[in-house]
């Protein structure tokens, strides 16, 4: 043979100096990531949806919390706003709610028939609206304004008109 | 497989792979090329309405009209098209373009023919008729439902039947690698599976178990409940199927890439593979990790407990490792190759690289947007940072960066050599095929930056942001962004196809002017790389009880509480 005889000629995981340094910080950067979600959702308190109620598409319009949707006041500067999103006509019911600056909303979104999406603009309020599922996020609203919320999901060809605005008052 | 410790060392780095090169006969060059050809033609179909929706974007309107209206009734509606564009660039281009890149890879690699050809063709007969089956709803309008056929939006069932004929079809082209694969390795004891065939089998191994989900998802749900057998589905439950299948699916798109990287760029590029074992740990990685991480598409879902979805998440960390080693591996083989080309100094080596190449250079550039296309996709994996980019227009604008650049420039790339390799032919206008790379880049820079940034301001995706209400000011200019890099995206698509054709038309070329298979080196004796790097059964095992672990829970408790009350509905 003219191949030179190698130097270790028995199998092993060759792995280059630079590489091992790369392979290192490439675990250190990806566990940083992580450690700093888990603060922003254990000590900041972001959540992400969980699991709130199962329901039945074909009947929460005519029953339950869902048959009279909006807003109640649960407390001074407590609100929780029941809204539903429907493909059939393309809107959410209701379209419009307001509220005092300071207030804090649970919103409870759910939708008697496609699936469609939920999201408050300029907040972390971001949720898929899932027929026989409940969605649910709390929100502090603090500077008065108009914000929208828009459908995130498609749904049919009226989805692009879908939204609501929430209305936060001085 | 335990043959090397037994042999001795001069063995050992003497594999016995018999011929230097494999020539494939006139029947696989038509084979694969067939593949090609079905893959290059859905491309050019799908990225028809890709202008269409940026130039939507734009709020552009014709005589008082928009877009689509003039269309009609060719074309019914945006979301139509979105189907249209989403099923062929993003499903059909890819895995008739997989299917076919994997049978040169198979039989090149191993130096030997398909153990049954014949079933490679009932696998891509199938596919091609699956597509065919999807295409008929698809366009006469009852199969509006985008390429995540989310129910209950309700398809008409030649849709669901026709996606089962495509996915099926392609694992019967896979289980013909596989025999090939057994045969070989019954005659090749000890010797290291060739990298470009061991990633492709390990890619068609990840992507048969990951589509496990939509099978479940399409034969249990979704095509009983089209054919009316089944009055509802579970939406929920659905959703889980699909994205058990929905994120490998990046993955089958994305490995074939990486066999391309790391098996012949570096041959392309003048080099050496940098490192055979971490290449070969990579993949085994992508068939460990690719599946059960699935639930980071669920974040915001309602009905999947959050403790899933935090595991998820941290899955999703581990699989960028290999992303990252990968990231390592090739550029320090191009850096080797720019190197012997003479390239000095810390990155003196950068422009020694043969960019006059187009095959090399669209490849390079696909890897410099998939940087920031890992980076985007770590921020989507990152639990509630998720929050703020879900389903907005982040979304596809991340996704142009992966399946659309690394992914389609890096097929583009193999084409500019492996289709003059099955034809015969030299490659037509190889400056234009440069050009078209940079195009394709420039264009894609442009667009993915705008949807960026539209969905950090809000903007949700799969919406025709031309007709909506509420669009606030300060996305008009990102919008109109949007339609010019759409526009330049679309000049790129088309001079690939139009180089493909005039390539494929022109007179033959000497034998000695048609490329070859470029098949890279590795600057170690694949040899040298262990024996537990190149054996199936204990990286097997850990996926499957891996998926067993991560989805076996969560899929129990969505399952036993299933609720099938979605009646469907056609609301476009």
């Amino acid at each position: 043979m003219t191949t030179p005889q190698p130097q270790s000629p028995e199998p092993s995981v060759h792995i280059d100096p630079y590489e091992r340094g790369w392979m290192i910080a490439a675990i250190i950067m990806l566990v940083v990531f992580a450690l700093a979600v888990a603060v922003a959702s254990y000590s900041l308190g972001i959540q992400l949806p969980a699991p709130e109620a199962r329901v039945d598409p074909n009947t929460i319009t005519t029953s339950g919390p869902f048959a009279n949707p909006g807003l109640r006041e649960l407390a001074p500067g407590r609100y929780e706003a029941y809204i539903v999103a429907h493909g059939q006509g393309w809107y959410f019911n209701p379209r419009q709610i307001s509220v005092p600056a300071g207030s804090e909303v649970t919103f409870y979104v759910t939708s008697p028939d496609v699936q469609h999406g939920f999201k408050l603009e300029g907040t972390n309020v971001n949720m898929m609206v899932i027929p026989g599922q409940v969605s649910t996020l709390t929100r502090r609203f603090d500077t008065p304004g108009e914000y929208n919320w828009v459908c995130h999901e498609y749904c049919g060809t009226g989805h692009a008109a879908m939204y609501g605005t929430i209305t936060v008052t001085p | 497989m335990t043959a090397i410790a037994t042999t001795t060392p001069v063995a050992a780095v003497t594999p016995s792979v018999v011929p230097a090169k494999y020539v494939l006969s006139k029947g696989e060059k038509r084979f694969i090329g067939l593949q090609l050809l079905v893959a290059t033609l859905a491309l050019s179909i799908g990225s028809l309405f890709g202008p269409l929706q940026a130039l939507e974007f734009s709020g552009l309107t014709i005589g008082g009209r928009d877009l689509y209206a003039l269309f009609q009734p060719l074309l019914a509606s945006y979301y139509q098209g979105l189907t249209l564009h989403g099923v062929l660039n993003a499903l059909i281009w890819t895995t008739f373009f997989i299917t076919g890149f994997f049978t040169l890879t198979v039989t090149y690699g191993l130096r030997r023919p398909l153990a049954y050809p014949k079933l490679g063709w009932l696998g891509f007969i199938m596919m091609t008729l699956g597509l065919l089956t999807a295409a008929v709803p698809i366009l006469l309008n009852e199969a509006s439902v985008l390429y995540t056929f989310y129910p209950p939006l309700q398809a008409n069932w030649a849709f669901y039947v026709g996606l089962v004929l495509v996915v099926v079809g392609s694992w019967v082209q896979g289980y013909g690698f596989y025999i090939t694969y057994y045969r070989w390795r019954k005659q090749n004891p000890g010797v290291r599976t060739p990298l470009m065939t061991f990633g492709s089998l390990i890619t068609m191994v990840m992507w048969q178990i990951a589509t496990l989900g939509i099978a479940v998802e399409i034969l249990t749900q979704l095509l009983p409940w089209s054919l009316g057998l089944l009055p509802g589905v579970d939406p929920q439950l659905n959703r889980t199927y699909f994205w058990f299948t929905g994120h490998p699916l990046v993955y089958f798109w994305l490995l074939p890439a990486y066999v391309s990287w790391y098996a012949m760029l570096p041959k392309q590029a003048g080099g050496k593979l940098f490192s055979d074992s971490l290449a070969r740990f990579s993949f085994w990685m992508f068939l460990v990790l690719s599946t059960p991480l699935g639930l980071h598409h669920q974040f915001t879902d309602p009905g999947v407990p959050t403790i899933w979805k935090t595991i998820h998440a941290i899955l999703t960390y581990a699989v960028a490792f290999p992303s990252l080693l990968t990231a390592f591996t090739v550029v320090a083989s191009l850096e080797y190759a720019g190197r012997q080309r003479g390239g000095k100094g810390l990155l003196g080596w950068i422009p020694k690289l043969p960019w006059s190449n187009p095959s090399v250079s669209i490849q390079i550039l696909s890897g410099v947007l998939f940087v920031f296309g890992g980076i985007g996709g770590i921020t989507n994996a990152s639990y509630n940072i998720n929050l703020v980019i879900h389903n907005t227009a982040w979304v596809p604008g991340h996704f142009h960066l992966t399946v659309a650049s690394a992914v389609t420039m890096t097929f583009m790339g193999i084409a500019y050599w492996l289709v003059p390799h099955l034809t015969g032919r030299k490659l037509w206008a190889p400056k234009l095929a440069l050009a078209q790379g940079w195009i394709w880049f420039i264009g894609m820079m442009i667009f993915s930056n705008a949807m960026h940034t539209l969905g950090l301001l809000g903007a949700p995706r799969r919406t025709p942001l031309g007709v909506a209400p509420y669009v606030p000011a300060n996305w008009e200019p990102r919008l109109l962004q949007t339609a010019i890099g759409g526009a330049i995206l679309f000049i790129g698509a088309y001079l690939f196809v139009a180089i493909m054709v005039v390539t494929v038309l022109r007179k033959p070329a000497p034998a000695a002017e048609v490329p070859e298979v470029p098949e890279a080196q590795s600057i170690q004796d694949p040899q040298l790389t262990p024996a537990w790097l190149d054996r199936w059964a204990p990286w097997l095992t850990i996926a499957i009880l891996l998926i067993i672990l991560m989805y076996g829970p969560n899929l129990f408790y969505q399952i036993t509480n299933m609720q099938n009350t979605s009646p469907g509905f056609k609301l476009w």
